[in-house]
């Protein structure tokens, strides 16, 4: 279906190809995974599919693309519309029409498609993606998990052979991703459509892949089934980790595979007390609470978004904030911090060793507000207007001397958290790993105690995760308090020591991580679902338990599969 | 009384043999067949709006007189309230007063600081200081004597302009701008996807603009002053640019502007068609509205303009290949509201049984103006477009928001 021959990808401004001598075929009907770090050129193979690269984007092809017979060097991405459907990450971001329907049937009418054989379609892809009671519905009304479904009934309309997906459930809480991975496979499985798919949460997608087209970061690709592809990849979902760790073969990938394999290892760790998942806060864990919010209700127009929260943060504790889109997890994030709108209800500030008084951060001026309590918003570049970071990290300083005197320049506190950032570099040309450190850092720069991250984990891959739980480690272990909004089951295993889940704008559980998250199978990290009903959450408990095991008292143990 | 709740109990059972589903019918469940009944909500066609308000707008163009041009306003402000969706262009019209209120501010202003002097019959209302103009300049005098009448002429001169900018206004909140340009011919097809763009974009603007200020409160950054704006400005453009790549990127892969037989050749005829039809158009204009241009500028001119023009339409229109999901039906209705307009029009054009002198009462000497029947019974029918119009579908989410609302307060 899909033919790569001997292609190279190179941009004009870069000294080595974003891909370099790939040669492969992507059969009819097969769901290929493309998994990679943040930046090794994921996009650029799936935009070479359509004919993006090198049409839309600029730079070099090299080599031979083919697509259904195509060749996607002769062919700009509007001549392939009826082969390829391409969908991106934020649905939002592609739709040219009003309403469910015209979307749907904005493809087919490019395609000059006769009127009633665009009747037809647009009602059985309405009915193929669930979509029939929303048809007459405005698009921005729709939930995100909504929104994506319509993003690909409206390239479905034009029954492409072969479907794109690049991040498709970036933007998306867990029921939201599971909403629209069914209706990919339900597509894979039922009408046979050729689906490459780029995803950077692997526990998501990994049990329904055919293939993996692993990117390791030199520009190559390695391609073949996933089972084997993991068991050395640099990147893999936990699932995978679990598997070597316990050293299981074949790799399991689906829950079932891998409980049916976990038995024995569940009779080992029986009776073991799981370490603790996160890091171990050291000195900074003080009872004390920084930030007392009680009551707290906003309302947009009429309608309540957060409805009487009470909640308080302590020094030294990662709380987790999660919950579905829509939820009011962002607004009350906003309303804590000072500067979004607050209906009713108080928020105060506990008073600091070096002087700060206590008191709302609504009321306060923003500079002192920004003291008290640090936000990190959902699109960090929000921040973001200077030419380079060196002058967004002055600007920060200048800021937070205006406020008082700070704790320590922002540039030490970036290197920190992500060392060997060129202060020269644009603001724009970082990751968006490097992006979040840099707001990050601009925030700290005032030295706040509370910290509040709205969705940091959108678009982040493993590896910068990591990083992540590194930092909120590091911050929680000085004594702050920082709150972390998320989708993310497995980050918030490995990170928070407490989950809060709001529903509609009420909270409806608050405790630590392990009782939250293991009683909720949707919830529920991948070790945990394997492991239950033991109390373990990640991998790196379970192999610090193995290796207590294999060093205690019993002796060395059998084998990892005993 | 027209704006009654789509339900079921409006619908009529669907009888044998109904035509497929038209646009402006409920979701299933509550099916209603197109049967082109008056009542049932429908939208109606976008041209039909827009005939119906030009044609209103060339009436207006007849008329000095401030009642029939006072009795303009009350139709369009009747038939928008009654007949406006609520969709978000929909809420526009007011801005569209605003602007007509500004523009009769401006019209009255100019003429009493631009005074043009006073006849001794003028009623004098006060002066503004004279400033002297150096000897080139001598054409126009600054400050002065102003009298009533100048005051009054530019008045109703500005209102006459404002009303011509409701009517535009009022075919932009009742007419959907997007499906306005699907009736646009082929070949200017890319005009009308760019100015789509735009639609899309805009409400989007006003978002990221309204996140960008809002965050800019987390650096404590300064909210008045150019440092400010640039500390807005910069992320929103960027936002905005990317967000316009992906969308471009995005319509490029779902085919738009496949080529059809378009050939370099036929896109240069088609260019300079369009082109010399144009200018055709525009001497034609120009010779028609001026008594003392030669004859050949006139009718002639625009004629072969306008053929000009059509025939650069059908070759570019050919090198575009798309077909249109649920066009608008044409049916009684829309040949009702289009026909009103016209009707009116016509009939202020027409001078039959009514002295042309009223359309314009005299300001010199200043003269109460009366209310000649015909010409009102003209716009008061323009008006009757307001129950003509099927009524417009309810979006669903509406209900659904204040039902909500109702529950949680």
């Amino acid at each position: 279906m899909i033919t790569f021959e001997q292609v190279s990808v190179r941009y004009d401004d870069t000294d080595r190809p974003a891909l370099r001598d790939v040669d492969l075929t992507v059969e009819e009907g097969e769901l290929c995974l493309v998994v990679g770090h943040t930046g090794v050129g994921k996009s650029t193979l799936l935009g070479t599919v359509n004919g993006l690269v090198p049409h839309f984007t600029g730079g070099t092809l090299y080599g031979r693309v083919t697509v259904d017979g195509r060749d996607t060097a002769h062919h700009p991405p509007r001549e392939l519309a009826d082969v390829v459907g391409v969908v991106g990450q934020d649905p939002l971001d592609g739709f040219v029409t009003d309403t469910v329907e015209e979307e749907l049937a904005y493809t087919m009418e490019q395609l000059a498609i006769a009127p009633h054989v665009m009747r037809k379609r647009v009602e059985e892809t309405l009915d193929l993606l669930g979509l029939a009671d929303l048809r007459r519905r405005a698009l921005y009304e729709l939930s995100g998990g909504q929104q994506q479904r319509v993003a690909i009934g409206a390239v479905l309309t034009a029954h492409p052979r072969v479907l794109v997906l690049d991040e498709p459930t970036s933007a998306l809480d867990p029921s939201a991703a599971e909403e629209v991975l069914a209706a990919v496979t339900r597509l894979v499985h039922d009408l046979g459509v050729t689906v490459l798919m780029a995803e950077h949460r692997l526990e998501r997608v990994v049990q329904y892949a055919d293939r993996v087209l692993h990117l390791p970061g030199d520009g190559r690709v390695v391609d073949g089934p996933p089972a084997e592809i993991f068991r050395t990849s640099s990147i893999a979902p936990p699932i995978v980790d679990l598997g070597r760790a316990a050293g299981w073969s074949p790799l399991p990938l689906s829950i079932r595979d891998a409980r049916r394999a976990a038995a024995p290892l569940r009779g080992r760790l029986a009776g073991q007390p799981p370490p603790p998942a996160a890091a171990p806060r050291g000195a900074g864990r003080a009872a004390e609470a920084l930030l007392k919010a009680r009551g707290v209700t906003v309302s947009y127009q009429g309608v309540p978004a957060v409805r009487e929260v009470g909640l308080d943060l302590r020094g030294g504790q990662v709380t987790a904030l999660m919950g579905r889109n829509g939820s009011g997890k962002s607004s009350l994030l906003w309303a804590l911090q000072g500067s979004g709108p607050r209906t009713s209800g108080t928020v105060e500030v506990a008073a600091a060793a070096d002087g700060k008084a206590p008191g709302d951060p609504h009321t306060m001026a923003p500079a002192l507000a920004r003291r008290a309590v640090g936000l990190v918003p959902q699109t960090p570049s929000d921040l973001l207007y200077l030419e380079s970071v060196q002058q967004e990290l002055a600007q920060a300083d200048r800021e937070s001397a205006a406020a008082g005197p700070g704790a320590g320049t922002a540039r030490a506190l970036l290197d920190r958290l992500a060392p060997g950032i060129d202060g020269a570099t644009h603001p724009r040309d970082l990751s968006e790993g490097q992006k979040l450190a840099l707001v990050l850092a601009i925030q700290l720069s005032a030295a706040p105690r509370v910290l509040l991250l709205d969705e940091p984990t959108r678009g982040l891959d493993y590896r910068a995760k990591t990083e992540l739980i590194r930092i909120v480690g590091t911050l929680a272990g000085e004594g702050r308090a920082v709150v972390i909004a998320t989708h993310d089951v497995e980050f918030v295993a490995r990170a928070a020591d407490r989950v809060v889940v709001m529903a509609q704008g009420d909270v409806v559980a608050d405790g630590p991580t392990r009782d939250v998250i293991v009683a909720s199978p949707v919830f529920a990290p991948q070790t945990a679902k394997i492991l239950a009903p033991l109390p373990f959450l990640t991998v790196d408990q379970v192999t610090t338990a193995l290796d207590r095991l294999a060093t205690g008292p019993a002796g060395p143990g059998s084998g990892a599969d005993a | 009384m027209a704006r009654t709740d789509p339900g079921p109990a409006e619908s009529p059972p669907p009888g044998p043999g109904t035509p497929p589903p038209g646009p402006g019918v409920p979701p299933p469940g509550r099916a209603a067949p197109d049967t082109g009944g008056r009542r049932l909500p429908r939208i109606l066609h976008p041209v039909a709006w827009w005939i119906w308000a030009l044609a209103l707008a060339t009436a207006v163009s007849r008329t000095n007189n401030p009642l029939l041009l006072f009795l303009v306003l009350a139709v369009l402000g009747y038939v928008v309230t009654a007949r406006r969706t609520e969709a978000p262009w929909a809420r526009g019209f007011v801005y569209y007063l605003y602007l007509a209120a500004t523009v009769v501010a401006i019209r009255v202003l100019f003429r009493a600081v631009f005074a043009t002097g006073i006849t001794p019959h003028d009623h004098f209302l006060f002066a503004l200081p004279h400033i002297p103009t150096p000897d080139w300049y001598a054409g126009i005098q600054l400050g002065g004597p102003v009298s009533l009448e100048a005051l009054l002429s530019a008045a109703t001169d500005g209102l006459r302009l404002a009303c011509m900018l409701c009517c535009i206004g009022a075919a932009n909140t009742l007419a959907n701008p997007k499906r306005a340009l699907r009736v646009l011919p082929g070949a200017l097809h890319e005009l009308g996807v760019a100015v789509t763009v735009a639609i899309s974009v805009a409400p989007q603007l006003v978002q990221s603009v309204r996140r960008v200020a809002r965050a800019r409160r987390l650096r404590a950054g300064r909210s008045k002053g150019l440092t400010a704006l640039r500390g807005i400005v910069v992320p929103v453009l960027e936002d905005a640019l990317e967000r316009s790549l992906r969308l471009a990127a995005g319509m490029d892969s779902r085919g738009y502007g496949r080529a059809g037989t378009a050939s370099r050749r036929s896109r240069r005829v088609t260019g300079a068609l369009m082109l010399l039809g144009m200018c055709g158009l525009c001497a034609g204009a120009y010779g028609l509205l001026d008594a003392t241009a030669p004859a050949f500028l006139g009718l002639p001119a625009l004629g072969v303009g306008a053929l000009l023009c059509v025939g650069g339409l059908r070759t570019g229109g050919r090198r575009v290949t798309r077909t249109t999901y649920r066009p608008d039906p044409w049916r009684l209705p829309e040949w009702a509201v289009a026909g009103t307009g016209v009707l009116s029009a016509l009939l202020l054009f027409a001078n039959i049984g009514y002295d042309a002198a009223e359309l314009n009462p005299s300001i010199y000497p200043l003269s109460w103006p009366t209310l000649p029947p015909v010409p009102t019974l003209a716009i008061l029918l323009a008006g009757t477009a307001g129950f003509l119009a099927p009524p417009p579908t309810e979006p669903r989410a509406v209900p659904a928001r204040r039902t909500e609302k109702a529950a949680t307060t």
